[in-house]
């Protein structure tokens, strides 16, 4: 008899208890629904984590078991938040036109609306035109669909042009990385039509909604919550059957995979759209709790620091991506947010905003070089998972053959 | 009897060094054949123009009954054809078990879709036993197979090549690195396979392919230099001078 696929994934069934655990603590504490030792803001920034966690689960499947080190997945990230951003800022700007339009003694036609939201919007940037872009930004359904598929497009047509010509490795990182400078740089233009450096913003406000901000953290939190367990129910199925093997194959050994007859670039292209897109979900998600996303964003460091969390974490183990960016996200947020006290030491004042970074840097060269298993290594302690590691001499005359501890057997 | 692979003459020059020059090869359906020659005689690079690793200047691949041209076919397609390849050195997945190594070269559909949605089938379950059993690692389906001696691990990869179910076998120096029994399992698995399908064998130790005990071909310099059997061959006094005497 077939067991079911969570029985036989133990760990997706323990990360799903931790998931729910966690949601209904933070509900009970939150100041919407519980006792109100969780303050909104603090809300939001654990549900802004849960969405960091939902790309590193993404970036682990794309990296740590296809082998990929894409450093273009926060630019799927951004222009997700930036689909779900020009509706939220269109809706909102249109509700505040509109009613001080109805002010004046005659109500006004739907032309006058729709420039007043353009000068509105645009009037930051010295226009107050709509571009083309945004069309579609009076229609929340249109827009969710842009939201997977932008950045999924961007991906298909980025991925098929760079695996087709077989670029893999670190070429293939410089190449995403440059594609995620080079929208960055673009969308900081004013004429990009996404306001440029300003950015989108105002984004925490629903628009028709009037319940306090107190509910409305709350909404994105479970929301988040959400995204995060169904992309890690599905990362977690994908990875565990043939398919799993096929990718972490192409990881291991690229060419030996085609030999055996299966498309590398189609699975690969296949890995890289998909994760683009839960990375689009995850920023759509992610940019409502931040309340405003402007290009810098984008910029490479963003996922750079993605590579680092994964790699933290623990690289080829989902939970491992997890832990990684719940844990450095959030300290990052206890040392940058002035919180952490500073270091007196007489003759120097260590100032955590600024050596944070370094002592990020640090952790990341450690565990690059003494525990490439990650943070997530540790579970392999408890669950005694094993890896390839054959101790003993070679017995016979060439390297490879049987070994003192086999032969013993 | 038609031909299984008909190669007419394939040439390929690396950087002004002609690797193969003018080389012409045919196998039957259902027979064995082993390949040797002196380093660089271009007995590697035969083998990757046939798989697709390599495009050759010019010349035809032909496959089949249908006699198609496997040139410009990219090595996921001509895998698919039915042309299974093991590498010199043994290449199987070591972080992954025996069984996931055995179930991913399983003849089954390769689109990534199927692939997300397959599941193994009695069938699978059964044909992967029985090929473990022919490899004699019945024993060790759940272990991963970095765990495998170096002589499991090649027939591990011949394994794979079977549950491919090729039409064509390529075996690249299967007898590297093992031991005098080790070899002696490698023979029979070879022959056994041999008679349902084409097997190509490319091996430099004289004692092996005696062992074989079928027709061989001898390569220098890019182009077959002599063909027939072990003794038929052996006594040739050109092969004996670039090869043997030496």
């Amino acid at each position: 008899m077939q067991r079911s696929f969570l029985m036989k994934n133990p760990s997706v069934m323990i990360f799903l208890a931790v998931l729910a655990v966690f949601t209904v603590l933070v509900t009970v504490g939150s100041e919407a629904f519980g006792a109100g030792f969780i303050s909104t803001s603090f809300v939001k920034t654990l549900g802004k984590t849960l969405c960091l966690a939902l790309i590193a689960v993404a970036m682990d499947l794309v990296w740590g078991y296809a082998g990929i080190l894409s450093l273009g997945h926060f630019a799927f990230f951004g222009l997700g938040g930036y689909m779900i951003g020009m509706w939220l800022m269109y809706e909102r700007t249109k509700e505040i036109v509109v009613s001080s339009l109805s002010q004046g003694s005659i109500p006004p036609t739907d032309q006058e609306i729709v420039d007043g939201i353009g000068s509105q919007i645009f009037g930051v940037v010295g226009s107050s035109e709509f571009p083309v872009i945004w069309a579609f930004a009076d229609s929340l359904f249109l827009q969710l669909v842009l939201v997977v598929a932008v950045p999924g497009l961007l991906a298909l047509v980025f991925g098929w042009l760079a695996f087709r010509s077989r670029v893999t490795g670190v070429y293939l990182s410089i190449l995403t990385q440059a594609m995620t400078l080079a929208l960055s740089l673009y969308l900081f233009q004013n004429d990009s039509g996404l306001r440029g450096n300003n950015g989108l913003s105002g984004l925490q406000n629903l628009p028709g909604v009037t319940a306090s901000q107190d509910d409305v953290s709350m909404w994105f939190f479970w929301g988040s919550a959400l995204a995060l367990a169904l992309g890690y129910i599905f990362a977690a199925w994908i990875v565990a059957g043939k398919f799993g093997s096929v990718i972490r194959g192409i990881r291991d050994n690229e060419a030996r995979v085609r030999f055996l007859g299966y498309s590398v670039e189609g699975y690969k292209l296949f890995l890289f759209t998909v994760t683009a897109m839960i990375a689009g979900v995850a920023g759509a998600l992610y940019y409502p709790q931040a309340g405003i996303i402007n290009p810098a964003e984008i910029a490479p460091i963003a996922s750079i620091y993605l590579a680092v969390w994964v790699a933290i974490g623990g690289r080829g183990r989902l939970y491992g991506a997890v832990i990684g960016a719940v844990l450095v996200s959030l300290v990052s947020t206890f040392f940058t947010g002035g919180q952490a006290p500073d270091i007196d030491l007489g003759f120097y004042k260590v100032q955590w905003v600024d050596w944070w970074t370094i002592l990020l840097g640090l952790s990341f060269v450690l565990v690059t070089l003494f525990a490439p298993q990650g943070i997530g290594g540790l579970f392999d302690l408890v669950s005694g998972r094993k890896h390839p590691d054959r101790h003993g001499a070679d017995l016979g005359p060439d390297k490879g053959s049987l070994q003192e501890e086999e032969a013993e057997r | 009897m038609s031909q299984l692979l008909e190669v007419s003459g394939i040439s390929v020059t690396f950087d002004g060094f002609r690797a193969i020059n003018n080389l012409s090869f045919n196998i039957g359906p259902a027979e064995l054949r082993a390949i040797i020659g002196p380093n660089g005689a271009g007995k590697t690079t035969f083998m990757d123009i046939v798989t697709g690793k390599t495009r050759p200047d010019e010349g035809k691949v032909l496959w089949g009954d249908m006699s198609r041209n496997l040139v410009g076919l990219n090595e996921a397609r001509i895998a698919q054809e039915g042309i299974g390849r093991k590498f010199q050195k043994p290449t199987v997945f070591e972080d992954q078990t025996v069984e996931e190594n055995l179930m991913m070269a399983l003849q089954n559909n390769r689109n990534a879709f199927s692939v997300m949605f397959w599941k193994p089938a009695d069938v699978d379950m059964t044909r992967v036993a029985e090929l473990a059993a022919e490899i004699g690692l019945a024993n060790d389906l759940r272990r991963k197979s970095g765990e495998l001696s170096h002589g499991q691990k090649q027939w591990l990869e011949i394994g794979m090549l079977l549950a491919q179910e090729p039409k064509l076998l390529l075996v690249d120096e299967p007898a590297a690195g093992m031991t005098p029994e080790e070899r002696a399992k490698t023979t029979d698995i070879l022959v056994e396979a041999a008679k349902t399908r084409a097997v190509v064998v490319v091996e430099h130790d004289m004692e092996f392919v005696r062992r074989l005990g079928c027709k061989v071909t001898v390569l220098h310099e890019g182009s077959v230099l002599a063909e027939g059997s072990l003794d038929h061959v052996t006594a040739n006094q050109e092969v004996i001078d670039v090869y043997l005497g030496r």
